[in-house]
């Protein structure tokens, strides 16, 4: 999970970075006159964060660089680096035919697979908490193939839907002859998409039962009594409540299906006529196989600023949509 | 009121053909994985086969060295969970409590390494972790993930709602920065170690890429990287498949029904931001 915590951090930043300055400030105030002097801090500041931080310098914070850097050169596995400046980027998107596609196919992907996941999951968790009883029962019952996971869900899936699968049985009953799904370019995509939301909603599902929850019974009774019916009620009140956390999940969602690999790498491999395909089994590709680790290092970068891109918009668009309490 | 009722009914029989419309991938699962190899393709919806054949059992066990796997990941989370924990606090706990100069800028700086997608930094860290000589070791698998900045922020978010009057009362008594951090802080924010504690364990126990690109040998494979090498080798043979995917999601679901709570709990929290 790519945990984007900045973005709701900077989307709330009137709460949290103000509140939490503040607090600093205060804290320093009140210290001041109590404790005595602050230059003691920095001795224990460096003690607890050293720890973390050189951790994160050298796992995260030189790599990042270092990557940066590689993507301008012409860097094989073994022999020497050559810097050629940005053709590695013209490269991607003017001579490789195959990286239009893989990107295509990854906001195909992420297009189909983030609209079906918030849907089903809002669906499943307005369901969930109208009833009065086994409610737990049912969320556990939804939840479950988010613990067993992508790669053992992939497997199963590609059982259910091959060929001679369970799933083209029972479509053969109803006379309708089913694909071979993984493998055939038609259906491929989608049958990534089916094995990515059927494991993965039960996250979102949980996030909106306690959204749900958190709206307070007070409103629904006051849309009731103007005379509202459940639909109003839900578009037109309950929606607006959990605008927030909608809009945090789906941002949450976007962001970690721009990343989707495993399933393709378990179930295809890119196939069939590389229509699964997508921007990271790239980058695998060229990094661990064909060891172009600077043109892997570009396509890195254009994810990050796919990403980022994407992310704006949506912040942009949250102003519209999204409204926040006070 | 009965009318009420009666549409409550009809909603928890409705609800409950979605659920097993839901299971059906796992339900033959199972149902594959009993049948005898030779009929598998025969009627792929008849959920028995003539008899109940355990013998795939027998040939996924003997091929999957489940219980190495099984080890790897649960060492592996292990050690991630409790790296994760020690110095997130810390580093918490400094930008929670601590006033030094810079702090807040560190700390947006901390925030923003977390829209870094691991696959930005895959390619120099694998070769980081080959010129440390990490590659295919327990330190290569368990090491890396254990830092980033989710753990500081979540715990960072918690500290700041334990009062300060507390941890001044302790400071006038002559209590250090170090034995407030672990006799007040810590024990107070057990909540919150714990909901960071199986998230970071269930994190590690999913995570595919990352083992996928730091291990070469069997003996160092995680669950998940053991049944994808397994399913190389018996692709076709889908009774022995299915058996193998099996046994590898048990571990995982007896985990989420012991912590199902605080997992559901954890993911709550992050998700709404905290609030």
């Amino acid at each position: 999970m790519a945990a984007i915590f900045v973005i709701w951090y900077g989307s709330q930043n009137f709460i949290y970075s103000n509140g939490g300055a503040k607090m600093g400030r205060k804290s320093k105030r009140t210290k001041k006159k109590k404790a005595g002097t602050s230059s003691g801090d920095f001795k224990y500041a460096v003690f607890f964060l050293l720890p973390n931080f050189l951790g994160l310098f050298i796992f995260t914070l030189i790599p990042m660089v270092f990557s940066l850097i590689m993507s301008l050169y012409d860097w094989p596995l073994t022999g020497t680096p050559e810097f050629i400046g940005g053709d590695n980027f013209v490269k991607l998107f003017t001579s490789d035919p195959l990286f239009m596609k893989v990107l295509k196919n990854t906001l195909v992907y992420v297009g189909l697979y983030v609209a079906l996941n918030v849907v089903i999951a809002m669906a499943l968790a307005v369901w969930i908490t109208s009833l009065k009883r086994f409610n737990e029962f049912f969320r556990s019952v939804f939840f479950l193939p988010m613990m067993i996971g992508i790669v053992s869900s992939t497997m199963i899936f590609k059982w259910i839907l091959s060929d001679n699968g369970v799933i083209n049985t029972f479509i053969s009953k109803l006379g309708i002859e089913g694909p071979n799904w993984f493998g055939s370019t038609a259906t491929a995509m989608a049958a990534v998409v089916i094995v990515s939301v059927w494991q993965g909603f039960g996250y979102n599902m949980v996030i909106f039962i306690s959204g749900l929850l958190g709206v307070p019974d007070s409103v629904k009774e006051a849309a009731r009594i103007d005379g509202a019916n459940p639909a109003q009620t839900f578009f037109r009140v309950i929606l607006p409540c959990m605008s927030p956390t909608i809009f945090f999940a789906v941002v949450m969602t976007v962001i970690s299906s721009f990343q989707v690999f495993d399933q393709t790498f378990v179930s295809t491999m890119g196939g069939p006529n590389n229509e699964t395909n997508t921007l990271v089994l790239h980058l695998y590709n060229n990094a661990f196989k064909y060891q172009r680790l600077g043109y892997a290092s570009a396509i890195a970068w254009v994810l990050f600023l796919a990403i980022l891109i994407v992310t704006g918009v949506l912040m942009r668009l949250q102003k519209r949509w999204v409204t926040y309490e006070n | 009121m009965k009318k009420k009722k009666k549409k409550q009914i009809i909603s928890v029989v409705l609800i409950s053909a979605v659920a097993v419309i839901f299971i059906i991938p796992l339900v033959y699962m199972v149902s594959t994985s009993l049948k005898p190899k030779e009929e598998v393709l025969r009627d792929t919806a008849a959920l028995l086969g003539s008899y109940l054949d355990f013998s795939n059992y027998a040939r996924a066990w003997n091929a999957f060295p489940f219980g190495r796997y099984l080890f790897n990941s649960i060492f592996v989370g292990l050690v991630t969970t409790a790296l994760t924990l020690v110095t997130s606090a810390m580093a918490a706990y400094a930008f929670a409590r601590l006033r030094f100069r810079g702090r807040d800028k560190l700390f947006f700086a901390y925030l923003a390494t977390l829209m870094v997608p691991l696959q930005v930094t895959i390619i120099p860290l694998y070769m980081i972790l080959r010129l440390l000589g990490w590659h295919d070791t327990y330190a290569a698998l368990a090491i890396p993930p254990a830092f980033t900045a989710f753990g500081v922020f979540m715990l960072r978010q918690f500290f700041l709602s334990i009062p300060m009057e507390i941890e001044e009362a302790a400071r006038i008594d002559g209590c250090g920065r170090f034995r407030i951090f672990t006799v007040i802080i810590l024990p107070m924010s057990k909540p919150g170690l714990g909901a960071l504690a199986i998230f970071t364990f269930v994190n590690s126990w999913k995570s595919f890429f990352w083992p996928l690109i730091v291990t070469a040998s069997d003996e160092m494979k995680t669950l998940p990287l053991g049944l994808y090498t397994f399913s190389g080798q018996y692709g076709t043979d889908w009774t022995a498949l299915m058996a193998a995917t099996g046994i590898s999601i048990i571990p995982g679901v007896i985990f989420y029904i012991i912590f199902q709570k605080s997992l559901v709990q954890g993911i709550a929290l992050s998700g709404m931001g905290g609030r």
